[in-house]
């Protein structure tokens, strides 16, 4: 369990994914990567090591935000990997970003 | 979010891209980031609490703006332009600077005690061989991003701040990461110490697009350039573009077949120069994108179906768009308010208020100017049509007091430049012993147009109420514009106003 809040960086214990929270009310919340919870980035990975469960493996990818399925949490994956994001035990989903026009 | 973890992204996934070229050197992604790890390491081998830049735009400047970042120290871009005297005093505003500048700009530069010093070259040698990517150390996202001097038109400069977390906010609500393709170029020929200068080089690292730079801007050079490097987008304050076309119809040549998009801002645009622009670009996407140093950056948009939709419509409602600012960023609210802080409806002048999580609406020295609710008055007066498109009539300071009328100066001018023989108009407070202020139009007849002072009283007395029209008009070759485009509405007013 780990208090999300904007700017919180996460990454995975079973793969290379790195995500950051980009949105959330300060909530507690289980946020897992392959099946395993997050670690923090300065956090070591849990000795005996846990492995990528096969129901969380559909892979992140780098730039993609996701949301929870109450649209209350968002994350920036900053690196992908092999496993799938979840919020208690809940699939996160890529948020579609709507495309603009370039301003810059 | 560190705004350095952009450029670890793009880094990461596409390290042998390029990120910029620039008069013959170039740089990839990950070229770019050790570069930057280096000058990250030098700051705090120094310890320096930020950094002043002092050069025209290049590869320096991203190497700069990102091992700032790294570091976690301001980066300060600073004007070239301004006088040794005015540089001084900017510099001895800032913390302990490491200051990065050209040998050139050097010259007759007396410096500050505690600062120090490296040339800009330098920041594009040593680069340490192991980089850790940013995202593996804590940052504060609360810190300092980029201190951005606002150009002062209204007084002395303000030190704006912008902090990591509105600049991301700012990026990962515009673009999408790595949405370039492998062909786009973007040509970057604003100054790097105008926030669209910022903006740029942001935008275009997570996009992982190759930026072109022009450090000097001329009409000649950058359409060569654009050639040259097949540049497929670019950013231009309205008197580049205004440049561009005269160029275009001067020589006749083509606009380059690559460019598929042009973004304007930093000023008024005049109605007949994007006109001109739009038919001798058929095919490029135009938009106007509005924004302030303090909102990093772009705040609404008038996009490209707008401005077609606009220059080919007979409604005048959907016409008179053009000249508007477009409508907000889908994370920006944009709100009208009477003078005692009242929403106000469409339709309804008043003050126009900004707020998002890119608004820093912060200074250095006053703090934060947001109110309770987060929302940052941003001094200029304006209002929302019925569809949300947003008008400027022009900054609160402008304001024309006429026996106790307040006048906007933007509707007057809007109006003038509407003229046939008009090419461009600006409208100022002049002293009048019968109303206190009075309406003054300075007025830039198109090349080889007569049009007399009477003439163009009766085009704005047929079209606006009588204590509109300009008591005295002047016909003059040029108004003054600052070198980003912004009207320098106080030096008409010295000069006419009297």
């Amino acid at each position: 369990m780990k208090t999300l809040k904007p700017g919180l960086r996460l990454k995975s214990a079973v793969c290379a994914t790195e995500i950051m929270v980009i949105r959330a009310p300060s909530l507690d919340a289980v946020l897992a990567c392959g099946g395993t919870e997050m670690l923090g980035m300065a956090e070591a990975a849990p000795a005996g090591g846990a492995i990528l469960s096969a129901n969380h493996a559909a892979g992140t990818l780098i730039g993609k935000r996701y949301v929870d399925a109450l649209d209350r949490v968002e994350v920036l994956c900053t690196r992908g990997g092999d496993g799938s994001l979840s919020l208690d035990g809940v699939a996160m989903t890529v948020k579609q970003a709507k495309a603009l026009p370039s301003s810059d | 979010m560190n705004i350095a973890i952009l450029l670890d992204m793009a880094a990461d996934t596409w390290p042998t891209r390029t990120a910029v070229c620039c008069s013959g050197q170039s740089l990839t992604y990950e070229e770019l980031r050790r570069l930057a790890a280096g000058t990250a390491r030098r700051l705090r081998d120094c310890g320096a609490r930020s950094l002043a830049f002092l050069d025209l735009n290049g590869p320096a400047a991203a190497v700069a703006l990102y091992g700032a970042a790294r570091a976690e120290v301001p980066h300060v871009p600073l004007n070239y332009r301004l006088s040794r005297g005015e540089i001084e005093s900017l510099l001895r505003r800032l913390d302990e600077p490491l200051i990065v500048a050209a040998s050139s700009q050097l010259e007759g530069l007396r410096l500050p005690a505690d600062a120090q010093l490296t040339h800009s070259e330098a920041l594009l040698r040593e680069a340490p061989g192991q980089v850790a990517p940013v995202h593996a150390i804590e940052h504060d996202p609360d810190a300092i991003a980029v201190q951005l001097f606002t150009s002062g038109t209204t007084g002395a400069p303000k030190a704006a701040v912008l902090r990591h977390a509105h600049l991301s906010a700012y990026v990962l609500a515009t673009v999408e990461f790595g949405s370039a393709g492998e062909d786009e170029a973007a040509l970057i020929s604003v100054p790097p110490y105008h926030v669209a200068g910022v903006a740029a080089l942001l935008s275009s690292t997570y996009a992982a697009r190759r930026m072109v730079i022009l450090p000097e801007f001329d009409a000649a050079a950058w359409l060569e350039l654009a050639a040259v490097e097949r540049a497929t987008q670019a950013f231009l304050v309205p008197t580049m573009l205004g440049r561009i076309v005269g160029q275009l119809q001067l020589s006749g040549e083509v606009p380059p077949s690559t460019l598929r998009a042009i973004a304007y801002g930093g000023g008024g645009m005049p109605g007949t120069v994007i006109e001109r622009a739009m038919r001798l670009f058929p095919a490029v996407d135009f938009a106007n994108a509005y924004g302030l140093t303090e909102t990093s950056s772009t705040i609404c948009l008038l996009g490209p179906e707008d401005h077609r939709s606009a220059l080919a419509s007979e409604d005048s409602e959907v016409r008179a768009r053009l000249g508007s600012i477009g409508r907000p960023l889908p994370a920006v609210e944009v709100q009208i308010r009477d003078e005692a802080g009242n929403a106000l409806g469409a339709g309804r002048h008043g003050l126009v208020f900004v707020r998002g999580a890119q608004v820093s609406g912060e200074y250095r020295e006053s703090g934060s100017q947001l109110d309770a609710d987060g929302w940052f008055g941003t001094r200029n007066r304006g209002w929302i049509d019925e569809a949300g498109y947003v008008f400027l009539d022009g900054r609160a300071d402008d304001v024309i007091v006429r026996g106790g009328e307040n006048i906007s100066p933007g509707e007057i001018e809007a109006v003038l430049r509407e003229h046939p023989a008009v090419y461009d108009a600006a409208v100022f407070a002049i002293a009048s012993e019968e109303w206190g202020e009075a309406v003054g139009a300075a007025v830039v007849p198109l090349p080889g147009r007569n049009v007399t002072t009477v003439e163009l009283q009766d085009w704005v007395r047929a079209r606006l109420r009588g204590s509109r029209v300009p008591e005295r008009v002047m016909l003059c070759d040029q108004l003054p514009y600052n070198d980003m485009g912004k009207l320098l509405r106080r030096e008409l007013r010295r000069e006419f106003g009297g």
